[in-house]
C-alpha cells in the first residue's frame, strides 16, 4: 500500500495546457438523451465505468467512511452508534500514544540523518565517474528489488545478537565488541533505521542521478569562468539545481517514515518494552490485535489525526520552501 | 536516461587532468565499487551461500564457506515441505491479477480523461487526483470493512484475490502517468482514424495502446513490484494460508522452520525479482527515474 502524497503532481497535471479541440456541432444544440447517445456518451461511459466503480467502492467510499467511522462505535456485530469525539478522546488519553509518537519521531529523525544525505552523496559520486555508471546503478538498486519482507527477515538473521552473529562477526574483525542490536531498547531503533536506509537508498539514488543529468553543463562552465573550484561548483551549482528534487524527496521521506510499519512489525513487533511501537503499529493493534474485538473507531480516529497532521506539515513545508525558492 | 546531456558534470576536462583530482577519482571508484558490492550484492551472496549451508555452520561461522559441506537438500525441503511452490504460485497470481486490473483501469480511465474527454472529465480528474493526498493508512480500516462487507454483491471478498486486485486497481498515480502520456500523443492520428470510420474502441485498441508501449511498460513494472512487495494488505484480507503469497507466508512459517531451510526459502523468494530486475534493468531504472521526474 504505497501512495504518493504530492501536491506538485496534482498542480502540474491541472495546469497542463490542453490541446485545442473543435467543439462538435451537436454540443451547441440543446442536449437530449439522443444527442448524448450520438455524441458518444455511451462509449464514454463504457470507458469511465470501470474506473468509476473501482474508485467509488475502494477509494472514495472508504475515505468518506473513515471520517464517519471516527465518530462512531463500530464492532461489526451491533449497528454503529454515533459517539461524538469519544474515539478521539480515548486515543489521546491512551498512555501508549505518547510512546508511539516519540518512537515514530525518533525513527523519522534517524532516517533523516542517515538516509537523506547518503543517497545524495553516492549519486553525486556516481555521476562523476566515467566508466561503470551502469554497474553502479544496478548494484545500488539491487536492495530495492529484494522483497521488503525477505529483506527484513534476512536482516533479522544478520542482527543475531550472539558473538557469532553476522554483524557481530564483522564488528569482531575490527575489534568492536558484539552489539545487542534488536534486543536492547537503546540499539533497536538505529538497527531498524539502518535496514530501512539500506532498503530505500537505491530508489533515491536513481532519482538524484536523473536530476543530476538534467543540470545544464553551461552553469558549470560559467562557474569555472568565475574561478570556482570543485567544491564551490557543488555548493553553488549542483545543490541549488537539485533544490526542487531535494525539497520534494525530504517531505516524501518524512511522510513515508511517519507511517513506518513493516520494520517494527516484523523485526520486533513493537518491542523490546515498546521501544519500537510506532503510530501505525498502534493503529494496527487497535483494529486487528484487540482481544475485545476491533476498535475500528479508535483506529480510524488515530489515522485521521495522523493524516491531518501530515497534510498541515506538508502545507507549511511547501509555504516555507516556496519562500526560500523564490528569494 | 538521456546520456547525451551529461557530456560533463561537476568536473571539467581540465579538472580531470589534475593529479590530485585523478587520485581522488581513483579513490571514488574504489569506494563506490567496494561499498556498492558489499551493500548491494553482499547480502544476496551471503543468502545464496547460507541457503545451501547446514544451520550449525551458519550459526557458528557465518562467513565460512561450507566448512562441513554443501547441503543442497535445504532447497528441496523448502520447496516441498514449506510448500514454497504453492505460495510462489499464489504470489504470481496476486501479481498477475494486480497487473491486469491496474493496467485495465489506468488505460481506460486515461483514455476517457485524455482523449474522449466527456463533459464531466474535469470533475473525475480532480476526484482521482484528490486521492493522491490521502495517506494509505486512512484507508486501512474502512477498506478492510468494505472487503468484509462489499456493496451489492453481498458476500465477503475475504480470502479471494479480488480483495487484493481491486483496491490495487484504484491507483491514482497510474492514471496520472497514463493520462499524461496520452496527452502527449498526436491528436491528428485519432482524427484521421475517426475519419476512416474507427469508433472509440477501435482507436483505443489499435492506435492508442500500440503507441503507448513505453508507459505501459513502466506501469506494469510498478504494478508487479508493488504486488510482489505488499505485505500488510494481503496479511489482512487473505487470512487463509492456502491463498497467501510469499510475503505473508514467510514471516508466519519462520518460527516452525529450521534456519537453513528458512534461509533457502528466503533465497528462492528473492530469485525471481532479482532475475526480473537483471533482465529488465533499463525498464526498472527508467521507471524509478520517471517516478522522480514526476515528483520533481
Amino acid at each position: 500500500m504505497t501512495m504518493t502524497t504530492d501536491p506538485e503532481v496534482a498542480e502540474a497535471a491541472d495546469d497542463r495546457p490542453t490541446a485545442p479541440r473543435p467543439v462538435p456541432e451537436h454540443r451547441k444544440r440543446r442536449r437530449t438523451p439522443m444527442t448524448w447517445l450520438r455524441g458518444g456518451g455511451l462509449s464514454n461511459l463504457a470507458f469511465v465505468a470501470p474506473m468509476l466503480v473501482v474508485f467509488a467502492v475502494f477509494s472514495w467510499g472508504p475515505i468518506v467512511q473513515a471520517v464517519v467511522m471516527s465518530f462512531q462505535r463500530t464492532n461489526l456485530v451491533s449497528p454503529p452508534v454515533f459517539v461524538g469525539i469519544d474515539n478521539f478522546v480515548r486515543v489521546l488519553s491512551d498512555p501508549n500514544l505518547g510512546t508511539a509518537v516519540v518512537n515514530t519521531l525518533y525513527f523519522a529523525l534517524l532516517a533523516l540523518l542517515f538516509g537523506f544525505p547518503l543517497p545524495l552523496l553516492l549519486a553525486v559520486m556516481m555521476s562523476e565517474v566515467r566508466r561503470g555508471k551502469g554497474l553502479y546503478s544496478a548494484l545500488a538498486y539491487l536492495p530495492v528489488v529484494i522483497p521488503p519482507v525477505v529483506a527484513v527477515l534476512l536482516w533479522k538473521v544478520f542482527y543475531n545478537a550472539s558473538p557469532d552473529g553476522v554483524f557481530n562477526t564483522i564488528l569482531g574483525w575490527v575489534g568492536i565488541p558484539p552489539q545487542p542490536w534488536l534486543q536492547s531498547s537503546a540499539t533497536v531503533m538505529p538497527s531498524l533505521v539502518l535496514e530501512a536506509t539500506w532498503a530505500a537508498a537505491g530508489g533515491a539514488i536513481i532519482i538524484y542521478l536523473a536530476a543530476l543529468i538534467a543540470v545544464p553543463p553551461e552553469l558549470y562552465d560559467a562557474a569555472e569562468v568565475d574561478g570556482a573550484g570543485i567544491w564551490r561548483k557543488i555548493w553553488h551549482v549542483t545543490l541549488p539545481q537539485l533544490r526542487g528534487v531535494l525539497f520534494i524527496m525530504l517531505i516524501l521521506q518524512v511522510i513515508a517514515t511517519s507511517q513506518v510499519f513493516l520494520e517494527p512489525f516484523l523485526f520486533t513487533g513493537g518491542g523490546p518494552n515498546n521501544a519500537t511501537l510506532t503510530i501505525l503499529l498502534l493503529i494496527y493493534r487497535y483494529a486487528f490485535q484487540n482481544s475485545l474485538g476491533g476498535a475500528y473507531g479508535e483506529a480510524t480516529a488515530l489515522s485521521l489525526m495522523l493524516a491531518i497532521f501530515l497534510a498541515l506539515l506538508s502545507w507549511a513545508y511547501f509555504k516555507l520552501t516556496e519562500r526560500w525558492s523564490t528569494n | 536516461m538521456t546520456d547525451e546531456l551529461a557530456d560533463r558534470g561537476v568536473l571539467s576536462t581540465a579538472d580531470r587532468r589534475r593529479g590530485s583530482v585523478r587520485a581522488s577519482m581513483t579513490f571514488v571508484h574504489g569506494f563506490l565499487f567496494v561499498g556498492l558490492v558489499v551493500a548491494g550484492l553482499g547480502p544476496l551472496l551471503w543468502l545464496a551461500k547460507a541457503a545451501v549451508t547446514p544451520t550449525q555452520d551458519t550459526l557458528s561461522q557465518p562467513f565460512a564457506l561450507w566448512p562441513n559441506g554443501i547441503d543442497w537438500a535445504n532447497l528441496e525441503t523448502a520447496w516441498n515441505d514449506i510448500h514454497i511452490d504453492q505460495y510462489f504460485l499464489n504470489t504470481i497470481w496476486v501479481a498477475a491479477g494486480s497487473w491486469f486490473f491496474q493496467l485495465l483501469i489506468a488505460t481506460t480511465a486515461g483514455y476517457a480523461l485524455s482523449v474522449l474527454r466527456p463533459k464531466y472529465a474535469p470533475i473525475l480528474n480532480a476526484l482521482v487526483l484528490a486521492t493522491l493526498f490521502i495517506p494509505a493508512v486512512v484507508l486501512l480500516v474502512p477498506l478492510y470493512l468494505t472487503i468484509l462487507n462489499p456493496p451489492v454483491i453481498g458476500t465477503s471478498l475475504l480470502n479471494t484475490y479480488w480483495a487484493v486486485w481491486l483496491p490495487a486497481a484504484a491507483n491514482a498515480f497510474n492514471i496520472l502517468l497514463v493520462k499524461r502520456f496520452f496527452d502527449g500523443l498526436p491528436r491528428e492520428v485519432f482524427e484521421a482514424a475517426k475519419t476512416d470510420g474507427a469508433g472509440p474502441f477501435r482507436v483505443f485498441w489499435s492506435i492508442v495502446l500500440p503507441m503507448s508501449k513505453p508507459i505501459l511498460g513502466v506501469v506494469s513494472v510498478f504494478a508487479v513490484i508493488a504486488a510482489w512487495k505488499d505485505f500488510l494488505w494481503p496479511l489482512l484480507v487473505l487470512p487463509d494460508p492456502a491463498v497467501q503469497p510469499l510475503s505473508v507466508r514467510l514471516p508466519a512459517v519462520q518460527s516452525q522452520t529450521e534456519l537453513d531451510v528458512f534461509l533457502a526459502a528466503l533465497a528462492i523468494s528473492t530469485l525471481i525479482p532479482v532475475v526480473l530486475f537483471l533482465l529488465f534493468q533499463r525498464l526498472f531504472l527508467r521507471g524509478a527515474g520517471l517516478g522522480g521526474a514526476v515528483k520533481g
